[in-house]
């Protein structure tokens, strides 16, 4: 795009500039729509999940407008700073986060075209700089100048500090299988069959997949790891004294670095932009580079990453919905008893596979594990889907609700 | 100016400007705000000389790890809403001709020095294989810097007599080391129980 501009004209630097801005503006107009939508999508699944209905009016039939509605609140709303705190550090503790998980986004390529900065270490840059969106946190929970924010500061260094190691070597293995830190050519080299995806590719990828979903989640302190927050204990932690803007720039941050990681991951393990059946990357078969079907198979390569990466956002609203909390020994103890271990045994067992099976055996394996593990998915979602509702309970028609007429005439 | 000049002397600026405040807020947490933007510009200097490696590694070692800990020991020790340090004046000497020091040593250094003076190539951190030159140097397969002339060796004796250097033993002592750590604190660390004295 950069000769395209300078072709009109422009000086190669006022060109950079304009390229850069574009890219910066398209992906916070990228977080902040992803974020009206999980917020969304979060109260929906929970009502489903808790046997209600979640948003209903604001916008029609699903409440499609809810979070545009919470969002003009949030703006009117004023933005209060309690006497007792440290003023610098709880105005810039949110901004801090926000950076943090915002940054991230400039690495991860949504398709192979379509990354704001093709980085040689860009899996490696995601992971330090989402680090510093806890340091945001804590800040907040330290300024607040209140104990139920200190308490959710405390737990979110004690938890994040252990989970980032469990996530590092998570995140080695399928590096380990690609030979690269490079996203575009991880994502380039799970091109092919579905059998391809790195989540297949052995068992230690299939169990590292896992590991790092786990630690993921509890790195954005999504329950069951949000002790931070933890809404019926600290009344909500860290952002306990914060109010209006700043208020919603912490649930921004969140969800972006929700989508960051089931980005990571999608990329890592789930084969990144490709559909899974086509030989080769979608946009190359449909042209050449610059021409129309080049550009429109970018646009649905783009679309594929974000469903993926939608989906595992899902996962982690549903098992928020579904788990209750765990307790901060329960949290120290699963990473450090159970996730480290794992994670290491994981590592040398990816190592050796890589180095001492023969080819033969293990392209077998991954035939076998895509098939056992694709047929264990479409069971499981058969199960749920097709799952009868308790005996006694009505089937819900949730969306057609309407009061029972004894109920409107009281 | 060029763009990177404009970037360099606005990142470096900010960079200085935060490291003062670290130096003059006498609040712990606030001089740790502060070292986050010094540490934080530290790393977008690496990135902006297209060494994206060490940038990252700045980020995740002294953001995600030293700092928060920095604060999460603060948390959790304070007696106090906010923990305030005063410096004596002793302190302050001590500090302030160590720091003078310091700065006489780098400045010396910057001025003694004799920089290349050809412009650097232009490096693009997309396609310089800056991890895969790390691994190989950590093997002793290439040079750690094949393309920069070293410096304070007498004339004459240039690098061919220079032998291969590898790193991979002093790689795995620290990496021994670390493990070693990780395993120690999660045992200083365990629940401690009471052994049942038999009766």
């Amino acid at each position: 795009v950069v000769s395209f501009l300078t072709e009109y004209g422009l000086s190669p630097v006022l060109a950079g500039f304009i390229v850069a801005f574009i890219a910066a503006v398209v992906l916070v107009t990228f977080v902040a729509l992803s974020a009206v939508f999980f917020i969304w999508l979060e109260r929906k699944v929970a009502g489903r999940i808790q046997d209600r209905l979640g948003p209903t009016r604001v916008g029609g039939k699903f409440g499609w407008l809810q979070t545009i509605a919470d969002g003009l609140k949030l703006i009117a709303k004023e933005d209060t700073i309690p006497a007792d705190a440290d003023h610098f550090l709880f105005r810039i503790a949110p901004y801090i986060a926000f950076c943090g998980a915002f940054v991230a986004f400039l690495a991860l390529p949504f398709g192979n075209y379509a990354v704001a900065k093709e980085m040689n270490v860009a899996v490696f840059f995601m992971l330090a700089v989402m680090s510093s969106e806890v340091f945001g946190i804590i800040l907040a929970g330290y300024g607040s100048g209140s104990k139920w924010s200190l308490f959710g500061g405390i737990r979110e260094a004690a938890q994040v500090v252990s989970y980032e190691v469990p996530r590092a070597i998570g995140v080695l293995v399928p590096v380990i299988v690609a030979g690269t830190l490079n996203l575009n050519t991880i994502g380039r080299n799970q091109a092919g069959g579905i059998w391809n995806w790195y989540v297949f590719h052995d068992p230690f990828t299939l169990a590292a997949f896992f590991i790092f979903f786990t630690c993921g989640t509890a790195s954005c302190k999504r329950a069951p790891f949000d002790l931070a927050e933890a809404e019926s204990e600290l009344v909500a932690g860290f952002h306990t004294e914060y109010s209006g803007l700043r208020w919603s720039l912490f649930f921004m941050a969140e969800y972006g670095a929700m989508f960051a990681i089931s980005g990571i991951a999608t990329i890592l393990f789930l084969g990144g932009w490709h559909l899974g059946f086509l030989p080769g990357d979608l946009s190359e078969m449909l042209g050449t580079s610059g021409s129309v079907g080049w550009f429109i198979g970018n646009v649905i390569n783009v679309c594929v990453f974000i469903v993926k990466g939608w989906l595992l956002v899902f996962v982690m609203m549903w098992v928020r919905w579904t788990l209750p909390r765990l307790r901060i020994d329960q949290v120290m103890m699963t990473c450090l008893k159970y996730l480290l271990p794992i994670a290491c045994v994981l590592l040398l067992g990816v190592s050796v596979w890589q180095l001492a099976v023969p080819p033969l055996i293990r392209d077998y394996v991954r035939y076998g594990i895509t098939a056992v593990s694709l047929g264990l998915l479409a069971l499981f979602l058969v199960r749920v889907l097709s799952a009868a509702p308790p005996k006694g309970m009505i089937p819900p028609s949730m969306d057609s609700w309407t009061p029972h007429p004894a109920e409107t005439h009281t | 100016m060029t763009v990177t000049a404009v970037l360099f002397w606005l990142v470096a600026g900010l960079t200085g400007g935060s490291a003062l405040m670290v130096v003059l807020s006498q609040n712990i947490v606030r001089a740790a705000a502060w070292l986050l933007f010094t540490l934080a510009g530290t790393a977008a200097l690496y990135f902006l000389l297209a060494a994206d490696f060490v940038g990252a590694t700045q980020l995740i070692v002294y953001v995600g790890g030293t700092l928060v800990l920095v604060v999460f020991g603060v948390m959790l020790t304070a007696q106090g809403p906010f923990v305030t340090m005063k410096a004596g004046a002793a302190e302050w000497a001590v500090t302030t001709v160590v720091g003078i020091l310091f700065f006489g040593v780098l400045v010396a250094t910057a001025s003694f020095t004799v920089w290349p003076t050809t412009p650097p190539e232009r490096a693009d951190a997309a396609f310089s294989s800056t991890t895969q030159q790390l691994g190989e140097a950590f093997l002793g397969a290439t040079e750690a810097m094949p393309r920069a002339n070293l410096t304070g060796l007498p004339a004459g004796a240039r690098a061919e007599h220079r032998q291969q250097v590898a790193y991979l033993l002093p790689f795995e002592i620290i990496s021994v080391h670390l493990l070693v750590v990780l395993i120690g604190a999660a045992y200083l660390a365990r629940a401690k129980r009471r052994r049942e004295v038999a009766a």
